[in-house]
Formats: C-alpha cells, structure tokens, sequence
C-alpha cells in the first residue's frame, strides 16, 4: 500500500517503528501506522494498549525512545504541542482543559495567537460554527454549558487552527447517543474536505460507522490493520483482545421484595459545579440488578453520595428507607451495618488508599479480621485478603501489595470482591467497568450476575449503555438531576434510552402530579 | 548528563537509605562550613558526635534533651499522619510549661510526691487546650491550621512572660522575671545519681511503643492515618475527619504538654522566660527524619539531641556562634527533603545526545 500512494500524495502522518518504554511497560513497541489525507483512521484498543501514548507522541506532548515521524512525507521532530499545532495538528482531549469561570470565547482565545482580539475570535466562532453547523454561544461562561456543549467549544478550538489532522481521544464517552451522531455528521463533513481523523475508541460500532481504516493495539502492538466496515464487531473484537468475550447469560427470576426505597429525594448540591438532585423516586428488589443510565455529570456522583451516607446532609424523613427501615442521617458505617454495601466510580484514592496494601485496605469496609477494641489481627486480615485475592482471581503480588501496584481492572475486582464477599442485602456499583480490560470487565459483570442469584439487590450506575443491557433487569436514565421512570431491559431499546438521556422521557410531568397527589 | 526518573513505585530501600545519606551530606556541609570557618573540622566532629557520648553524665545530658523532642515528635507524627500540620507545638509545650509550673508552685513543705503526676497531668491538659484552640477555630471556622498554630506559639510565649513579670514573680528574686524556684519534692525523680536523666526517658520510650500500637494494631489509628492518605477513602469508609482533627491536635497537644511539664520541673525547676528552647521546631525535623516512625524517631531525636549538645560545646570550647546548631539542623532537614526525592525518583546517567 506504501508503494502505491507514494506515487501520488505522501500519507498526511506516517508513524514508523514508534517504541516508547516507561520503567514498568513498554507502553508502544515498534508502532507503524499511515494516515491517509481525507482519510477518517481509527485506533482501537483496550483500556492501556497504548493509544493515549501513541497520540501523545503524535501530538508532542512525550518523546517517543525510538521511530520516526513524518507528516506530509516530511519527517518530522514533534517537540511540542504547540509545533504539532503549527505542523497542522489539533487534538480533542478526552478531559476537557477549559475554564469553567470564563466564557467560550475567553477559552478559545486562551489557545491563540496573543495578536488577535476578543472580538475578531468571537466573529472567526461564529463563522466556523456556522460552517459546521456546530451550535454556540461564544459569549456564555463554560460552567452553565453541558458536557456535549464543552466538546463542541474543543472542537471549535482545534477547527480555528485549521488543521490537517485532528485527533480525537474517545470523544462519545461523554455524549448521548443522538449527540453522537450529530457530532459525526461533523466530523464527516470535515473528512470530505481533506482533513484526516486519527479517531481512538474502545467502541466498534461506533468505529465501523465513522472510520475506514483502522489500526489495532493491543499491549503496545500494532495486531491489526484493517476496513472496519469489512470486519465484524466479532473480529474486530479478537484482533484487540485476543478472544471473543464470554457471553453472559441472564436467567430469568422473580424480584422479592422492596430492599431500598428512595421517595422523591431532592438534594441542592453541595459543590459550585455540582448537580442538585429532584425529586428522586425508584426501587431496587432483592434478586434484581437495577440499572442508572445517562452520561456522568448529570446527579449521579450527587445520588451515590446520597445513598452510601457521604453525603451527611440528611433529606426529610423516610426518603431513604433500607428494607424498611429509615437510614436518614446514617453514616457509611451504619449503613453497612444494615447490609449496604458500595464499590464508588474513583478506585484510587476513594474506593482504596493507594499506598497501603491490599490488607489493610479491606479494613475500610469490612470489620470481620478486628479483635475487641478494634485491635488488628493481622495474621486474619492477610488471611482474609489472601482469600479474596484467590476467589476473584486478582493479580496482586499478596496480601501486601500496595493498591497503586495493581492494574486498574484487578484493583476494581479486588474492590467488587471486597464489596461482593461480605454478602450485601443491597450492592450499588458506580461504574463497575470504567477503565477495565475487558476480561476483567467480563469477569465482574458474572459476579454482578451471580449476587443476583443469590437473592441480592443490585443498583448500578453506568454510563456504557451495552453493559447496562448485559446485566439489568430493569433501567432508569438519569438526566439533569432528575431520574426517569424504569422500564423493563426487554422492552428498552438504545434509541428510545439515548432519548432519555437529554431529559425527554414522556410521562414526567405527569408523574410528578401522580406522586403529589399520592 | 543525569536525568530523574519516576519510579513505578516508591523505593523501599529508599525511605530508609534516605535519612542516612542526608546525615552524611549535613556532616559532609558541616566540615566544609567548619573549614571556611577556619576552625579544625576533626576537633569540631569531635564536639558533636564523641565528646556527648563520652561520659555517663554526657550520655545522660543526650538522654534530657532527647527526652522532650522525642515525646513532641510522636505527637506530631500523629498530626502529619493525618494531613494535619500542627506546627505550633513550641506554644504547646509552653502552656504545658507554664501550667505544669503552676502546679508546682502550689507546693510547700507538707505536699507529697503525688505532686508530680499532678503537676505531669497538668502539663499535659495544657497542651491540649492549646492544641484544642488549633482544632477549634479549624473546625468551626475552616481557619488553617498551619497559621493558627504557628501563631499561638507567640501568644504562648506571651502569656508566659507576662506571668513571670506579674502574678508568678518571685517576691523575694530581685525583680528578675522568674518565679520561686521550685520546692525540691516537685522535681522529676532522676534515674540514676551521677546523671541527670530523669523518669522522663522511659515514659518518652513507653509512649513510643503505645504510639506503635495505636498507629499500626489499632482501627482507630489506621482510619487516623486513612484521612491523611486518602481524605476521599476515608469519607468513603465513614470515618470522620472532625474526630481525626481533635485526635491529631489534641494527642499532638498533650505530648508537647507533658513534654513541657517534664523539661520546668526537671532540668529547669523554676518558669523563666527561658522555656522556649526551640524543641517545638526542631521536633518538626525530629518526626520527619525517622520517618514519623515510632523506631525512626527515637534514633533521630538522639541525633537531633547530639546536635544540641555539640553546638554548645563547639560555643563553649571553639568558640563557633551558638547558631551553628540551628544551621545544623536546618541544614538536615533539607538535606532530607532533597534526599526523599530518590524514593519517588531514580537517577538515570544518560550520554549526552541520546536524549
């Protein structure tokens, strides 16, 4: 393929033999990748395959030991953003860098040549968002703009440069899937104009829609190159992981009886940026997973905070009740005690301390290894997580490893085992699958499955509408602060969810009437 | 050329080599200070670390002031554990002083030896209070601690001098700013004769051990030392941060307190605006060079004490400026703080032009 297009034009990027060594993973190993002009290129792979440090390198932000780089047939030394920037090169970051107190167009002029005034940015917005179709106000301060809103203000921002290439760090994370396709209907528009996409996700259908061409990594290799809209979500799968993923099987079963009770929960936030919580209704039965759609940032880090007692505001009287009994006003502890138990969305630094083993971090939710006093066994407690290491299959060097030596998705099996072993009445996952290979991810979600079994009732917060498919038996979308009502996995389907996310469910006025009047 | 580079983890090795290398660097800045000085830098290492051990009474002299920076450097490990920095603990340890002293002036002839754990009691419940003024306006009014406390160490001293130029002077001292001395049943039962090391060592010992306990056998000091690490573990676990503030500032407050207490009514026997001998301060340096370990800070506070010593033999018999123990110890703790960059970071010696 090399030799046919260099007769023509050079690749817009050529990436050759790209090796980058960190002290503990080779996070690139011999990387070859060709962009072409026009050309939307895709690279898949799992959660540290190595694709943020790939586009990194491409954009200047880390120095790769080995390989070279050309743009445009050039080769290239990538120093700096801000030469990537002048090369033609623009990257949308998966975490937003803007300033929630300043207004659009503040932002954009933040990345600017210093020479232009606010007003002519404000006027070149105006244009490049009318081009595109691309829906802003310069003038609004970042904090009242939603998420989908800030990705467009980093988009306008790498459009203004002009650029032949711009990269896009899984950009769909935060969007519903309505506002997904309105941002492809842009970036198809860009691609027809010339400018190449380097576009990195975990998500195949999404892959196969926008890209053709795409290049596979997994554990710091090119495994693949390839049309994704000749592959199958089958292969494509197998090229990143190595193995199709166990399919989980759901059986049917009869939800027992109420175990938590929330009732028109409303909560002002705590925080500047937060989310106020209204009027919050919905059950959760023991022998039923119960599923929190909708894209974060909506109430739902508000809501767990409510339900695991960190929140210490109480709301009124008997809006929280756990079978039956009203947990208003109690601590985390005290409502452990009562059978809850919760894995939280941060494993480092929340749901673990980072710099203490695996033992001694169990001694954050589970009490079984203390002695009269709180005196610590220590021979039980490294038994205990001895244990816990060998039933969830962790990959931890024992029961002395600090939580920051293990991998994200072994950390977060070690935390759902911790949260699982003590056979909770109530389990409430935040997130169970962020940032988890998929084995591992697969491996949890069993686990999830197999609680449920057991009689347990489960409420989980995901913002990865497949997984909320895999293991619900019922599902909620919680948008704006507010929840909507439950629906039944069977009868849900990903678009009319997609349409719950932005707030529109149908009956919600109506409902709220129906509970006042109740 | 030499490049650092982060560690996958923190070195193990390392955050114990640490401290020994920064006392070889301090020694090692110490000779060249010594030279430039003009002063026989073999005669001054003499002073400082065979001249205090050369004797029992020497020994013991190490024993007295490594008693105080010891008992204030567990508390504070305590405080710094928990992401609280308590750097007031020289006012502490003066209100423990001065309350302890005024136990101690009560006495006359007829008072029993039960004066002694009265007036160590004392010297403790002082502390405390102070250290609870910390806790306080930090608790109700978000007020940080570092300032608050820092700036009670100056009221502490205040309120120390204005007591022994009015209500506690002495009537019969000569209008000197100091109070009686005190009756000879007030004082910290000694040891041993010979030396003037006092009870006080085996309690500074004893509360080490009791701190061992708390930090690593108990829940309690392990959700203590979960705030420091991890304030969003901790509130995840439940475990208050409020009660963690008031545990760290008032242990932390009634060591210095005791520690106060021991030091008025053992070497000094009397209140004199003199108390402040700087132990506060330099117990911040004591807890960080052991490693806010137990076992760290008993070697460290020796250490610490030895640069006391040395510094006033090295007035008294080379005639070198008194400040040169605080240039010492300045001088370890930021050999220190350079050398704890090796537990995160690893030296890479790289060729020019590879990188």
């Amino acid at each position: 393929m090399t030799q046919q297009t260099a007769g023509l034009t050079p690749p817009r990027l050529e990436l050759q033999g790209i090796t980058k060594r960190y002290p503990s993973v080779v996070a690139n190993d011999q990387v070859c990748l060709e962009v072409l002009p026009g050309q939307a290129h895709a690279v898949l792979g799992e959660n540290g395959a190595g694709k943020s440090t790939l586009m990194k390198i491409i954009y200047g932000t880390v120095a790769p030991d080995q390989g070279q780089v050309r743009f445009n047939g050039q080769a290239v030394q990538i120093r700096n953003p801000h030469q990537a920037r002048a090369l033609g090169i623009s990257m949308v970051f998966q975490h937003f860098s803007l300033f929630d107190t300043l207004t659009v167009a503040e932002n954009v002029w933040l990345g600017l040549d210093k020479s232009l005034s606010l007003d002519e940015v404000r006027r070149r917005i105006e244009a490049k968002a009318g081009q595109y179709g691309l829906d802003i106000a310069p003038d609004r301060p970042v904090h009242t703009l939603g998420v989908g809103e800030m990705q467009r203000v980093e988009i306008i921002r790498a459009l203004l440069t002009d650029p032949q290439l711009l990269i896009l760090d899984e950009p769909t994370s935060v969007l519903t899937p309505q506002a997904v396709e309105r941002l492809f209907a842009v970036l198809r528009q860009l691609v027809s104009q010339g400018c190449s996409l380097l576009y990195i996700s975990h998500k195949l259908h999404e892959i196969r829609a926008l890209c053709s061409a795409c290049t596979v990594l997994r554990g710091g290799r090119v495994t693949g190159v390839c049309d994704p809209r000749e592959e199958s979500n089958a292969s494509l799968s197998r090229m990143m992981i190595g193995a199709e993923p166990p399919a989980l099987t759901i059986k049917p079963r009869q939800a027992g009886p109420v175990v938590l009770a929330v009732d028109a929960l409303s909560l002002p936030k705590s925080e500047p940026f937060g989310v106020d919580l209204e009027h919050i209704a919905l059950e959760v039965r023991s022998g039923e997973v119960l599923g929190i759609a909708g894209v974060s940032g909506n109430g739902q880090r508000e809501l767990m905070w409510a339900l695991s007692g960190e929140d210490t505001r109480s709301p009124a009287k008997g809006r929280l009740r756990l079978q039956g009994q009203d947990i208003n006003g109690l601590g985390p502890t005290g409502r452990r005690r009562l059978g809850l138990q919760f894995v939280p969305e941060e494993r480092l630094g929340r749901g673990a301390v980072p710099s203490m083993s695996l033992a001694h971090n169990l001694l954050l939710t589970r009490s079984e290894s203390l002695g009269p006093g709180g005196w610590i066994r220590t021979g039980a407690l490294a038994s205990q997580a001895r244990g816990l290491i060998e039933r969830f299959r962790v990959k931890a060097g024992g029961p002395h490893a600090p939580a920051q030596s293990l991998s994200g998705g072994n950390l977060q099996k070690f935390i759902v085992g911790r949260e699982i072993e003590a056979e909770p009445k109530l389990l409430i996952v935040s997130q169970p699958t962020w940032g988890v290979d998929v084995g591992a991810a697969a491996q949890i979600r069993g686990e999830i499955l197999a609680l449920r079994e057991r009689g347990c009732a489960v409420l989980v917060v995901s913002e990865e509408l497949d997984e909320l498919f895999e293991i619900c038996d019922r599902l909620h979308v919680m948008a704006k602060g507010r929840l909507s009502p439950s629906i039944d996995r069977a009868q849900a389907t990903v678009e009319q969810i997609g349409e719950w996310m932005s707030g529109l469910w149908p009956d919600a006025a109506m409902r709220e009437v129906a509970h006042d009047q109740a | 050329m030499i490049r650092l580079e982060p560690r996958p983890q923190s070195s193990a090795l390392w955050t114990y080599a640490s401290p020994m290398l920064a006392i070889v660097i301090t020694i090692a800045l110490g000779i060249l200070i010594f030279m430039a000085l003009d002063k026989d830098p073999a005669r001054a290492l003499q002073m400082f670390f065979w001249e205090p051990l050369k004797s029992k009474y020497a020994v013991g002299e190490i024993m007295i002031k490594a008693t105080p920076l010891l008992l204030i450097a567990l508390g504070l490990s305590v405080c710094f554990r928990s992401n609280v920095w308590n750097i007031g603990a020289e006012g502490q340890f003066v209100i423990g002083a001065v309350c302890a002293g005024s136990v101690a002036l009560m006495a006359d002839k007829s008072t029993g030896l039960w004066i002694v754990p009265a007036l160590m009691l004392a010297g403790v419940l002082g502390g405390m209070f102070w250290a609870g003024i910390t806790a306080l306006l930090r608790d109700r009014f978000n007020a940080n601690e570092i300032l608050v406390s820092l700036m009670l160490v100056y009221v502490a001293t205040m309120v120390l001098s204005f007591l022994v130029h009015g209500p506690l002077k002495d009537p019969g001292g000569f209008n000197f700013p100091q109070s009686k001395t005190f009756e000879a049943i007030t004082r910290i039962p000694r040891l041993m004769s010979g030396s003037r090391a006092n009870i006080g060592v085996p309690i500074a010992l004893i509360c080490a051990v009791l701190l061992w306990i708390y930090l690593f056998r108990t829940r309690a000091g392990f959700a203590q030392q979960v705030g420091g690490l991890a304030p969003a573990a901790a509130r995840y676990a439940g475990f208050s941060s409020r009660r963690a503030l008031w545990v760290a500032l008032l242990i932390s407050g009634g060591a210095a307190g005791l520690a106060g207490a021991l030091e008025v009514a053992g070497p000094i026997g009397q209140l004199t605006p003199y108390v402040p001998a700087g132990y506060g301060f330099a117990a911040i340096i004591v807890a960080f060079v052991g490693r806010l370990h137990p076992v760290g800070m008993v070697l460290s506070a020796v250490l610490m004490s030895m640069f006391y010593i040395g510094g006033e033999l090295a007035q008294s018999r080379m005639g070198l400026p008194r400040s040169i123990t605080g240039v010492f110890q300045g001088l370890l703790l930021f050999c220190l703080l350079a050398c704890d960059t090796l537990v995160t970071y690893r030296l890479r010696w790289i060729r020019k032009g590879a990188g």
